[in-house]
């Protein structure tokens, strides 16, 4: 009776696997495909046409080392997209947690009045719609001179960004025991070889998980970067919206790809982090 | 080899309505071994941390070979602690571990190498280097923690309840190890311990603390024979306490007059209260004794294996009085019994 229970519960799992999977198998055979509409299972015709016109892969004839480096050395709007896109989220990503490594320590490891308000208040732009915030901060962002461009647009995606990354690194210093770098400052060590010796190891793995957070938020903004950077500074969602609403579902569909390829191989490199017992509620235990 | 003086501290937490720790002074001589006891919350562990650096006191000084430590770095101080939980670096190996103040220092692979198997042969653990602190048992931890703070050459060695966490046989032999070795090593050692018994097997001196305050600080006879007052005698069960007024000459007890010796008898006030270990007490059926001996009522008789303990009532006080093996033949309760006060062996006290 366990037994089957067990089955059914591994079947839902790979049923629940399948559903989430089956519109990205669409996503594919759309990118790669000419004309699929309705009535058709499967496409008439395959065809490279919508990478073509994202200028990722040069016309037939031309399709040689040299024609590949041409063409993308004409820095195409996908690529410089993508670029944008991951110089924005890394450089994000890395503010952000220095940002909240000591305010994290703090709320973790200390009990103090108006705690919980405080963390309310840390949490609400999850809360808050961000079209509710960013028409007001757009009007600053004009006067001060940060609207339009590279430096606005990293600046507004921390305020989305700062919530996940102070709660998830609350987490890891909730479960961190202070003590040891005590020791290791007994034993000799300064405060600079502590932390990098003692403090970082432990909150690593947590930490990964912080700045996995942190980058795909940021890597999936589109409202803020659209508003903040004025059609200036280009990322990736900003060019998948704006193709899907041109109506061509293969191009749609390439550019979807090129959207969510880095995502699942950063999800993929650090899933180990996300689970298991070195994962984000590692620390050191407090005995 | 160094010494360590303790001035006028002083330290409080906003969370406390009293000083954690109220101007403690004490003064501990090179290469002694000294127990910081008292019940959990008393402010011991406090003290610890100021000498380690990890809470700066309010007031007061911590001088080591007459000089001030407040102001160098913990890391500078010299000082090492053992935490009651260990703390071994997890992701570490043993050798890494113990090494781990040694590489701080800069020191030579080579010599560092050398040095931790000379440490872990010292608390007799060679040939685990290799392990991590998870494969380990409770008692290897500690011992590791210990090669770890010691390889250093520490001028003040600390260990936080160095033998709570451990099982009663694994604390025997982890207190043999920790005397052999401060003998060898004659490193100036304190240890935190709520545990009188463990205190008294262990230290030199011990230095009694209750609520931040030091109730007193010398060798662990002098508690069962001449402590300081009724709450240092009572820490360490003492039970038997007669109100004494000093009139003339005598001390005038609720049970008569008592002769009494003690050098400390120019110091008394006029109320005292005079104190004796159970098993100074002696027993007799006939009144066999000179001096200091008081008619009473056996209340009732225990036998414990080793001891026999006595309940006696003398003039509506009750005494415990413990004699050896199966103590007195033919005394039962209910008995006449003399009671006999040795003068040699009353001690007295202002509180």
């Amino acid at each position: 009776m366990n037994n089957n229970l067990k089955k059914i519960n591994i079947y839902a799992i790979y049923l629940g696997a399948f559903i989430l999977i089956l519109p990205l198998i669409a996503f594919f055979i759309n990118a790669f495909s000419f004309r699929w509409f309705y009535p058709q299972v499967i496409p008439k015709e395959l065809s490279l046409q919508a990478w073509v016109r994202l200028k990722l892969i040069p016309k037939p004839g031309q399709r040689t080392f040299e024609g590949f480096i041409e063409l993308w050395a004409s820095n195409p709007a996908v690529i410089k997209a993508l670029l944008n896109s991951l110089s924005i989220g890394f450089l994000v990503t890395i503010v952000s947690i220095i940002i909240a490594l000591p305010a994290a320590r703090v709320l973790g490891l200390l009990n103090f009045r108006f705690k919980k308000l405080i963390i309310f208040i840390m949490v609400s732009p999850t809360i808050l719609p961000p079209i509710a915030f960013v028409l007001g901060l757009n009007i600053n962002f004009i006067s001060w001179g940060f609207s339009g461009n590279y430096f606005g647009v990293c600046l507004v995606h921390l305020v989305p960004i700062m919530p996940y990354v102070v709660l998830t690194m609350t987490g890891i210093f909730a479960n961190y025991n202070p003590d040891y770098e005590h020791q290791a400052r007994t034993l000799g060590a300064n405060k600079t070889k502590t932390f990098l010796l003692i403090t970082l190891p432990a909150i690593a793995p947590g930490m990964v998980v912080a700045a996995l957070f942190a980058f795909l938020v940021s890597w999936s903004q589109y409202l803020l970067t659209f508003l903040i950077g004025a059609g200036k500074v280009m990322t990736l969602p900003l060019l998948v919206f704006s193709t899907a609403s041109s109506g061509n579902p293969a191009l749609t569909a390439a550019i979807s790809i090129i959207f969510i390829f880095p995502a699942i191989l950063i999800l993929f490199f650090t899933s180990k982090f996300v689970s298991g017992e070195s994962g984000a509620t590692s620390g050191f235990g407090k005995i | 080899m160094s010494k360590l003086n303790i001035k006028n501290l002083i330290k409080s937490f906003p969370s406390m309505d009293r000083p954690a720790v109220n101007n403690v002074n004490l003064d501990i001589q090179s290469g002694e071994l000294v127990a910081f006891l008292g019940p959990s919350g008393c402010g011991k562990t406090t003290i610890l941390k100021m000498i380690t650096g990890l809470f700066q006191p309010d007031n007061g000084d911590i001088i080591l070979d007459e000089q001030s430590l407040l102001k160098t770095p913990t890391e500078k101080r010299g000082v090492v602690m053992v935490f009651q939980n260990y703390l071994l670096f997890p992701y570490m190996n043993v050798n890494e571990n113990v090494g781990f103040a040694l590489k701080m220092k800069g020191v030579d692979k080579n010599i560092i190498e050398e040095k931790v198997k000379e440490m872990l042969e010292l608390v007799k653990l060679p040939d685990i280097g290799l392990r991590k602190p998870k494969q380990l048992s409770g008692g290897q931890q500690q011992r590791v923690a210990l090669a770890r703070a010691l390889i250093s050459n520490p001028r003040i060695l600390l260990l936080d309840e160095p033998l709570s966490n451990l099982d009663a046989h694994l604390r025997d032999e982890m207190r043999d190890l920790i005397v052999t070795i401060q003998q060898k090593l004659k490193v100036t050692t304190i240890f935190v311990t709520h545990d009188q018994e463990e205190a008294v097997l262990l230290a030199d001196k011990i230095a009694l603390i209750f609520d931040g305050e030091l109730q007193n600080f010398t060798s662990p006879k002098n508690y069962y024979e001449k402590p300081k007052n009724t709450k240092a005698a009572k820490f360490f069960g003492g039970v038997n306490f007669i109100n004494a007024k000093k009139i003339n000459n005598d001390l005038v007890t609720d049970i008569g007059t008592v002769n009494y010796k003690g050098e400390n008898y120019i110091d008394l006030n006029e109320d005292n209260i005079i104190t004796i270990r159970p098993e100074n007490i002696k027993l007799s059926k006939n009144n066999d004794f000179k001096d200091n001996s008081f008619k009473g009522l056996i209340k009732s008789v225990i036998f414990s294996g080793t001891h026999t303990r006595y309940k006696v009532i003398v003039k509506s006080l009750e005494l415990e009085c413990s004699l050896q093996s199966v103590g007195l033949q033919d005394i039962n309760e209910d008995d006449d019994i003399y009671v006999h006060l040795p003068s040699d062996k009353i001690w007295a006290m202002n509180e």
